[in-house]
């Protein structure tokens, strides 16, 4: 066992009885980098000098304190990182630098954690497959000629080409949890307001909620307890106690009660995503769970209420990037035409598309029609989720209806926005929801089943998630 | 007599007067150097959030009561969609479907009487950066921003279609400006952005209303009545040509006194409005409320009226002593240490005003307190100074700070009430003045007057006019027999 294969509590034991430096760790994850990030390409920026410098501190350290002592972390790189370049993903923001750390970067670095990148993804996060990057696509570490999910593919990518322990990534409508399925590590979407979204680039703020992508359950429920918490520099982080979402993991879960969508099932899945479902329902029926059927009747409208209330919030979101202050200018003859120059050189095809559809979808005499009514939608599925936890606990279903496609396979966006079908209904409702890898389809690529738990339950969303690990 | 009837209605933007900003911990402070006031929240830099300042919606709600407005319990934040270099974001965070206040009315004062002016609603939103324009907007090469102002807390306060004349628009912003000073929630000061104003005015012969026109570029109380005495007039004239006034909005040049267009409303953004997902609505519960209803100051009115009530004040003076609160207060720690109400008046509203204005200083910024005040009413009651050494004496300790005795003592100041002192020159300025005395003995007995400020001139004023009038009456009385 090398040290890149170690989990985030083994190498953290290992680095507090000195059995191992902490610059031991980041030389054996520089190694795999060097090695592999030539087809991954799962960074945008890396800085492995700094990181070993960061090691080499805590390695004279005399008490190895912090939740995650001497762990690589790749971060997303629309979080700001003081002093480094945050791109977002976008020309526009090429050579961006942060002047402030996100409240999460913070966080991680209070716990001794190492930042050794930050990763590549669909500009401004929207896109499923990383191909909407400005810079170039990442690679899925599993199969190099297939996408790594987006938009966190870059994270995803580096945590399973072991690049990076851990990653931070943005989830709007499934951008952690379709790329840890797509790549066969753990995606953690956590309920909006859990995890402060002070420093977090925002693409559509209402949606938007950070979370981790990690190797395994029980470094997912570590990272949590790293980057939960309230924040008064974000209104809309939730004032609740401080909780260690470690505790129930390994707890008996029988008498839990699950249920399996309906509507989901109406859908065209995979075969082999399904019968990786089954395989997942008899895991917790032999443990001692009752398996029960439930109805969300909207949700098939979550897709296009999606794609209302995300494209609405972030023309707004982006019109702040307009080369006045900040990022990419390009001057031209007047106010208006440097607006456009820039806009137009420094945005990406699907970062206009969105923002066309949201000014669209907001213009008076159609707001009613539309952002009011997506509204609606989005308060029915809360209701119907609500409903449904009254009775289960946890609620089960793929995370993608296929497994991950290759690089330049989808065509249309139309196609491409059905690849979050399943996740986006969680964001829609603020949802706690995770992605934890089972199994894998005839070409060897990985499968992602999907746990939702109710609003801040992500103490016993871990613990279901837990038993059907595989070993 | 103008048959065709204006209607007008006031925006009023006001900067509350706040530590921080509304979303942020900068300063609000106006006037610092350019661009130091500023953070990732208030430059808008990608990822910064806002987090509403507390005491912008204290003050929001002091100012909505006293507007006699509705608190709304729950009232949210939108987004105002606009490209422009001053705003970082892209959007103004402002309310818009349901503001923190709306329904009320200030009511105001013309030579016609009292009238309520209704308030549609006030609103809690953030200002924008400044511009600098490099001379004219049109000509300028670079235009520079401060971004100092930007997220600076603003309550806009909306009027209904409900003024009449540019004197009443005149007196409700005069009463606004007032009130915000006295309830400590703005400066009000004009010149300094502080209080901003933009006007609506249409004219129509029946009840349904004119075509609207907007006039910006209003940089004070005086440039709103003269640029809505003029929108009155040119647009009366035109409508009794049978021309037709459109909508748009019309800039007020200082210079010329007229307002020339600026832009039609068909042009006008569409501001995209949606909730701000940022901020959650804003809650507010009912002691919140009551606890700021029951800490708000007396007003204006209210102190005008108490005044001409419980120390007899005349109502001008009531008026203007109330008109500023550092007025007021001095006044009123004043009366109640010496017990002489009126006697404070008139020296405040005669040489202590006189001197304020000339040194275009402020009430709060002299040295004449109680302790010298009370003195210096002894030192009159007591015959030691005449009414007009008096004057003087004032003058000189706002001048000096020196205190009334000490000026008195130091200037031999002393009034004269030695009967004889008085006597010997009586009978100088009678000596000196024969044709006067002729003439008083013929019958114009007016000429007293003359003589008498002949014995207070050749004494500096300091003999006591009553003996001197007094003793001038007997010897003139004596030479007649």
């Amino acid at each position: 066992m090398t040290i890149t294969d170690l989990p985030i509590s083994s190498l953290i034991n290992k680095l507090r009885n000195k059995e191992i430096t902490a610059r031991e760790v980041i030389e054996n994850y520089a190694k795999n980098i060097y090695e592999k990030e030539e087809n991954i390409k799962a960074f945008i920026s890396l800085d492995i000098e700094k990181a070993l410098k960061r090691a080499e501190e805590l390695d004279k350290m005399d008490e190895k304190k912090g939740l995650l002592f001497g762990v690589p972390v790749a971060i997303k790189d629309n979080m700001n990182v003081k002093n480094c370049e945050t791109t977002a993903g976008s020309k526009i923001l090429k050579r961006y630098i942060s002047p402030y750390n996100a409240t999460v970067v913070k966080k991680l670095k209070e716990e001794n954690a190492i930042i050794i990148g930050k990763t590549n993804m669909d500009e401004f996060a929207m896109g499923s497959s990383n191909e909407n990057s400005s810079f170039f696509p990442t690679h899925n570490p599993v199969n190099y000629d297939y996408v790594p999910g987006g938009s966190s593919g870059g994270s995803a990518a580096a945590v399973k080409g072991e690049e990076a322990l851990a990653a931070l990534g943005s989830d709007t409508g499934g951008s952690v949890r379709e790329p840890a399925a797509f790549c066969g590590i753990v995606g953690l979407k956590p309920t909006y307001g859990l995890v402060s979204r002070y420093g977090l680039i925002a693409f559509s703020s209402s949606l938007d909620q950070i979370g981790p992508l990690t190797k395994n359950v029980k470094d997912s429920a570590i990272m949590l307890n790293a980057i939960a918490g309230f924040d008064p520099h974000d209104e809309t982080s939730v004032n609740i106690k401080k909780e260690d979402y470690t505790e129930l993991l390994g707890k008996e879960i029988k008498g839990k009660k699950i249920g399996i969508i309906k509507e989901v099932m109406e859908f065209n899945i995979q075969e082999e995503i399904k019968e990786e479902l089954n395989k997942t329902i008899s895991t917790l029926v032999k443990l001692g769970a009752t398996i029960m059927e439930i109805s969300i009747a909207h949700l098939k409208y979550a897709l296009p209420a999606y794609y209302i209330v995300a494209p609405s919030e972030a023309s707004s979101n982006l019109s702040r990037f307009d080369g006045v202050r900040y990022g990419l200018t390009l001057q031209g003859e007047n106010l208006t035409s440097t607006y456009e120059l820039t806009r137009t050189e420094g945005f990406g095809e699907e970062v206009k598309r969105r923002i066309l559809i949201g000014t669209f979808a907001l213009s008076a005499g159609y707001y009613d029609a539309y952002y009011l009514k997506a509204s609606k939608v989005r308060k029915m599925l809360a209701n119907e989720f609500e409903k449904a936890f009254e009775t289960v606990d946890t609620l089960l279903l793929p995370t993608t209806a296929t497994t991950a496609f290759k690089l330049g396979e989808k065509k249309s966006p139309l196609e491409m926005y059905m690849s979050d079908i399943f996740t986006i209904p969680v964001n829609l409702a603020g949802l706690p929801a995770i992605s934890v890898p089972h199994g894998s389809d005839k070409n060897g690529l990985p499968i992602g089943i999907q746990l939702i738990g109710s609003w801040f339950k992500e103490k016993e969303l871990l613990q279901i998630a837990y038993a059907v690990e595989p070993g | 007599m103008n048959e065709y009837k204006p209607t007008i209605g006031l925006e009023i933007h006001i900067q509350l007067d706040t530590k921080t900003k509304l979303f942020c911990g900068c300063s609000s402070q106006f006037g610092e150097k350019p661009n130091t006031h500023i953070c990732p929240v208030c430059l808008g830099l990608p990822g910064a959030l806002p987090v509403l300042n507390e005491k912008a919606v204290e003050y929001g709600i002091k100012l909505g009561l006293t507007l006699n407005m509705k608190i709304n319990k729950e009232s949210t934040f939108y987004r105002k969609n606009y490209f422009y270099p001053d705003l970082p974001k892209g959007y103004q965070i402002t309310q818009y479907t349901i503001p923190i206040a709306s329904e009320g009315f200030l009511e105001i004062k013309t030579e016609k009487g009292k009238r309520k002016i209704s308030i549609q609603r006030g609103h809690i939103e953030e200002d924008s950066g400044k511009s600098i324009h490099t001379g004219d907007i049109t000509e300028s090469t670079y235009s520079y921003i401060d971004f100092n102002r930007s997220g600076v807390p603003l309550m806009e306060i909306v009027t209904y279609p409900d003024i009449e004349t540019a004197e009443e628009a005149y007196h409700f912003l005069v009463l606004l400006r007032k009130t915000v000073r006295y309830l400590g929630v703005s400066s009000g000061d004009m010149e300094k952005g502080a209080l901003r104003c933009d006007v609506n005015v249409s004219l129509s012969k029946s009840n349904t209303m004119g075509t609207k026109v907007e006039i910006k570029n209003l940089n004070s109380f005086r440039s709103i009545r003269k640029a809505l005495e003029y929108e009155i007039k040119r647009q009366t004239e035109m409508l009794k040509n049978g021309e037709k006034t459109i909508h748009e909005t019309r800039h007020f040049d200082e210079k010329t006194g007229a307002t020339k267009p600026m832009r039609t409303k068909e042009e006008l953004n569409d501001y995209r409005y949606f909730p701000e997902p940022d901020l959650p609505p804003l809650l507010l519960n009912e002691t919140f409320i009551e606890d700021i209803k029951n800490s708000l100051p007396e007003l204006p009115v209210q102190k005008e009226e108490r005044f001409i009530r419980q120390y007899s004040l005349s109502d001008a003076y009531a008026y203007e002593i109330a008109s500023s609160i550092e007025l007021a207060d001095y006044f009123e720690s004043i009366a109640k240490a010496t017990g002489k109400p009126k006697e404070v008046a008139n020296f405040l509203m005669g040489s202590i005003m006189k001197f304020l204005n000339e040194t275009e200083k402020t009430i709060s910024e002299i040295d004449f307190d109680e302790k010298k005040f009370i003195e210096f009413l002894s030192l009159l009651e007591k015959g030691i100074i005449s009414k007009g050494i008096a004057k003087e004496v004032i003058v000189e300790s706002l001048k000096t700070g020196k205190s009334p005795k000490k000026i008195v003592e130091d200037k031999g100041l002393i009034q004269i009430t030695d009967e004889n002192k008085i006597e010997e020159i009586v009978q100088q300025v009678l000596k000196e003045n024969p044709e006067a005395v002729s003439r008083y003995l013929a019958g114009k007995t007016q000429v007293l007057g003359f003589l008498a400020g002949q014995v207070m001139k050749k004494t500096k004023g300091k003999a006591n006019p009553q003996i001197a009038n007094k003793l001038l009456t007997e010897a003139l009385n004596k030479i007649k027999q």
